[in-house]
């Protein structure tokens, strides 16, 4: 897997990166797949295993490590990116299915820089260690865009998927009551 | 730069470090091998190894300590820069490289541990930021030929109030570099604290709230290669024989190789590693442990205990005292084997070259870590850069006196050719050992006629993880190794008979400190006992427990402020019942009032309220933040976490079976803070002991059923009124 651009902005200049795999990776090009990725608004492509779990490729291949890896088992929520929307657990999503979908992960969210969510978490002081909070915000964006003012309950249920080892859980639920303040109130200007 | 600065600030170092006293660590960090050259930059004021001004007026605090989620960066700079009168916008951090000028002043080694950052670089970096200020004063004094005296500092700008002159640290940064460091400096009153004392934002929160924060597992250098190792089933266990063709033949795998601990699958990435990994064919010696079995440690664990111990305290008379008593309860208590699960699994990258190597961890023993991963590269200390990333959680489990999966990733680099990152995956990390001990205890209270508790003895048994190590002569004194008694040797109740024994086992699983160390055992143990006493003997638990805490006035205000807070004594909705915990642990003292109940066959925690007595208190909201999550974390413990052994084996494996507390189990947390002068102590760990005997205390308000055994089987609660 590799990207022939690091950098996703150098992406942006061209419709697409093309992504070549490395001299000396014979074997690879037998089972890789060239594949067309829409991630964070910018279109790749990248030579790869298809099996391989989307998490891999956007750590790997796209250098996007802001999406984490906790338990490979759809366990804990560390992987969470949103796929059309969607909240989906990257760990266990192999990258074909991600073809011709939109992937959205936490730099993508926060390159908006007055994402409420990202605003409440900093307001709130959130992250402890911080390894869980890119999939904590990602499954919480997708609970705010379908419930502008989600209740304690609607909160629990929708986070019930991402596990905080630090338990940082009283001020992720503060974080998304605020943000669904400061949402409300971006809508309102 | 030219030679004659350089000289001039070796001097400079010289002469400080001459200089001794309470400026620890005055050396700059040039003579590091990871040192930053940002150091020696003619724009950068450099007085000492913790600060760095630039003239652009930027303040970088050298942290010494892992961030892992305590908020330590933020603790420690805020000290550095109360002192130094900085302007707070203007302070950022870094990490410092492994080198002896940043170790820990009391520990001498460069580590996290204790829940001592705090407390052990309070002192230091007062002092480092006091001495900064006095040169920049220095500088502003000779640029305008006015005395010393007369110039005051306020949020990074030295005045001269008399003339109304201003000027800017970055504007005074050269000028003060130049000068010679004063052989002494005053620290403030701390009357006079502004940041200190003050809750301020965390400054690694944005980079951690944007997905940017860089972990070890994040690291990517070029041409790097990606590592997993297949451990064997046993502890101890060994390959015999590998059969590697399925797996070299999965693309992208460059190499496979046994390295001791087990089979690396050298990869061009994750997956390749992995599938590589799942095509290994190995047969295993199993070695010595292949036996083990958590149901014959806990029978052997419970004869063991009913025989005479090593004393680790004694007051009055122990046993006689016991048979003197009108009535005395009894109880034997079994606590797991506990995995840490950091929530970012072990990793770390290596990049190994012939007379040199470059490794990023998330370290908590930076110290101990270089020296192992020179050990078996055969290279100096020195000549290894230990670069500490921000860490996925510690616990305790990256810092390992064996340096485990450093000298892993070393093993797998001397073969690799290339840069490597070496990962486990949550079962490796679930199965790889280094556990909190299994326990046992068998406690003994005796009440006399008037329900007074007037003995009391306690037998405790399990591993000690010093032994054997380089810790052994700190930690081990008379064979008692005090991490495996603390919080039991020091009850503080006032009881004339107290009797503490250990017995130290020799069992093959490896284990390590895990939040609280042998509090995390104890304080259950006591705590959760003490209730029961008080139950036998018709007595409000906490009325019971201020009654013996009269010779210790801090416990007692720390009690009294939780129960207040909880309304202790006030009716709670059917159903629902508290209970009260205090533990004292790493310098400081925290107490817990649970509210909980039973529904649908599951325990429920709905409120925690807390009182800390920390000391001093640098970032009250790190204080809170840290009793919400040893709440979160104790509860876990006490509810869901055991790692069990059959056929010497692990029987867990991820979060499925070694289950965390999710977002609709977590409770309400309230934390009252004790205001005090005292010098700042612990606060990553003491939150923890008290969470699990508070819960079970509620519980047996609750049933009338004592718990004596962890994680809490509900079924053996029955039902209330059972
Ligand atoms: S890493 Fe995907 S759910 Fe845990
Ligand atoms: S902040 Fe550490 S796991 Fe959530």
């Amino acid at each position: 897997m590799r990207v022939a651009c690091m950098d996703l902005l150098c992406a942006a200049r061209r419709s697409i990166a093309r992504v070549e795999p490395s001299a000396g990776q014979g074997p690879e090009k037998e089972h890789a797949v060239s594949l067309e990725l829409d991630v964070n608004g910018q279109r790749v492509a990248v030579d790869v295993d298809p099996t391989t779990p989307l998490l891999w490729v956007l750590r790997e291949a796209l250098h996007l490590t802001g999406t984490k890896y906790g338990c490979g088992a759809a366990q804990c929520g560390a992987c969470t990116v949103h796929l059309d929307g969607q909240a989906v657990r990257s760990c266990v999503y192999p990258v074909a299915a991600a073809a011709g979908k939109r992937v959205t992960t936490i730099e993508g969210l926060a390159s908006d820089a007055k994402n409420p969510l990202v605003e409440a978490w900093i307001e709130v002081d959130v992250p402890q260690c911080g390894y869980c909070q890119s999939g904590q915000i990602m499954s919480a964006s997708v609970l705010l865009a379908e419930t502008s003012k989600p209740t304690d309950a609607q909160i629990d249920a929708c986070m019930g998927g991402n596990v905080c080892r630090c338990a940082t859980y009283v001020r992720i639920r503060q974080a998304i009551h605020r943000a669904a303040e400061l949402g409300a109130r971006r809508e309102v200007r | 730069m030219s030679a004659t600065r350089l000289q001039r600030r070796d001097f400079l170092r010289v002469s400080l470090a001459a200089g001794g006293g309470l400026l620890i660590g005055f050396r700059s960090p040039a003579s590091a091998a990871s040192s930053t050259p940002a150091a020696l930059r003619p724009d950068v004021f450099a007085p000492n190894a913790w600060v760095r001004i630039s003239t652009a007026g930027a303040v970088t605090v050298m942290i010494n300590k892992a961030e892992m989620g305590q908020g330590v960066s933020t603790a420690l700079a805020m000290v550095l820069a109360e002192e130094l009168d900085a302007d707070w916008k203007t302070v950022g951090f870094e990490f410092a490289p492994a080198a002896p000028e940043y170790g820990d002043p009391v520990y001498h080694l460069q580590m996290v541990g204790g829940s001592t950052s705090v407390k052990h670089m309070y002192e230091p970096l007062r002092a480092a930021g006091a001495m900064a200020r006095a040169l920049l004063v220095k500088a502003a004094a000779a640029q305008w030929g006015v005395g010393e005296g007369e110039c005051s500092t306020e949020n990074g700008a030295v005045v001269h109030a008399a003339s109304e002159r201003r000027a800017n640290y970055g504007d005074l940064a050269s000028a003060a570099a130049q000068l010679e460091a004063p052989a002494d400096v005053k620290l403030k009153d701390p009357a006079k604290f502004k940041r200190i004392g003050v809750s301020t934002r965390r400054l690694d929160t944005p980079d951690k709230s944007r997905g940017v924060a860089k972990f070890a597992i994040d690291i990517e250098l070029p041409g790097m290669l990606t590592a997993l190792v297949a451990h064997p089933p046993t502890f101890g266990g060994r390959a015999k024989s590998i059969s590697d063709a399925a797996a070299l033949a999965v693309p992208g795998v460059v190499k496979v190789v046994d390295v001791g601990s087990g089979v690396a699958v050298i990869a061009k990435n994750f997956w390749a590693a992995k599938r590589g990994r799942e095509a290994l064919k190995i047969e295993w010696d199993l070695g010595a442990n292949a036996a083990l079995s958590s149901e014959r440690l806990r029978a052997e664990y419970r004869q063991l205990s009913r025989t005479p111990g090593l004393v680790a305290r004694l007051d009055g008379d122990g046993e006689e005292a016991l048979s003197a008593g009108a009535r005395v309860l009894e109880a034997d208590f079994e606590l797991p084997y506990l995995a840490h699960a950091p929530m970012e699994p072990l990793a770390c990258v290596v990049d190994l070259r012939a007379d040199s190597m470059d490794i990023w961890a998330g370290s908590q023993f930076q110290t101990v870590d270089q020296g192992a991963a020179a050990a078996v590269a055969g290279l100096a200390p020195e000549r290894v850069r230990l670069h500490t990333t921000f860490l996925g959680g510690g616990f305790g489990r990256r810092a390992n006196p064996v340096a485990d999966y450093i000298v892993e990733g070393v093993q797998i680099a001397r073969h690799a050719g290339a840069p490597v990152k070496l990962i486990w995956t949550r079962d490796d990390d679930m199965r790889g050992g280094y556990y909190r001990p299994m326990w046992h205890s068998r406690i003994r209270g005796a009440l006399d006629s008037k329900g007074e508790l007037v003995a009391w003895a306690h037998t405790i048994v399990g591993q000690s993880f010093i032994a054997g190590t380089a810790f052994e002569p700190f930690i081990i004194k008379d064979g008692i190794d005090g991490t495996s008694v603390e919080g039991a040797v020091d009850l503080p109740y006032a009881i004339p008979n107290v009797q503490v024994e250990l017995h130290t086992t020799k069992v093959g699983v490896p284990t390590l400190w895990w939040r609280s160390v042998g509090h995390s055992h104890t304080a259950f143990v006591v705590e959760h006992f003490f209730d029961e006493l008080a139950r036998a003997a018709k007595q409000d638990p906490y009325e019971h427990r201020r009654r013996l805490l009269a010779a210790h006035p801090r416990q007692l205000a720390v009690l009294e402020r939780a129960a207040s807070a909880a309304g202790w004594g006030q009716p709670l909705p059917e159903g629902r019942a508290r209970g009260i915990a205090l533990h004292a642990s790493f310098s400081s003292i925290v107490a817990q009032v649970v509210e909980a109940s039973l529904e649908g066959g599951e325990v429920r925690v709905h409120r925690v309220v807390c009182a800390v007595d920390c000391g001093r208190i640098v970032n009250p909201d790190t204080v809170v933040a840290q009793l919400e999550g040893a709440v979160g974390f104790g509860i876990t413990s006490a509810l869901y976490s055991e790692i069990s052994l059959r056929d010497g084996r692990v029987e867990q494996s991820n979060f499925h079976d070694y289950k965390m507390l999710r977002m609709h189990q977590m409770p309400k947390v309230e934390v009252h803070l004790i205001a005090s002068d005292q010098p700042p102590t612990g606060i990553g760990e003491p939150g923890v002991p008290p969470v699990a005997p508070a819960l079970c205390n509620a519980l047996l308000a609750l049933t009338g059923k004592p718990i004596h055994r962890l994680p809490i089987r509900v079924e053996d609660l029955g039902t209330k009124g059972a």
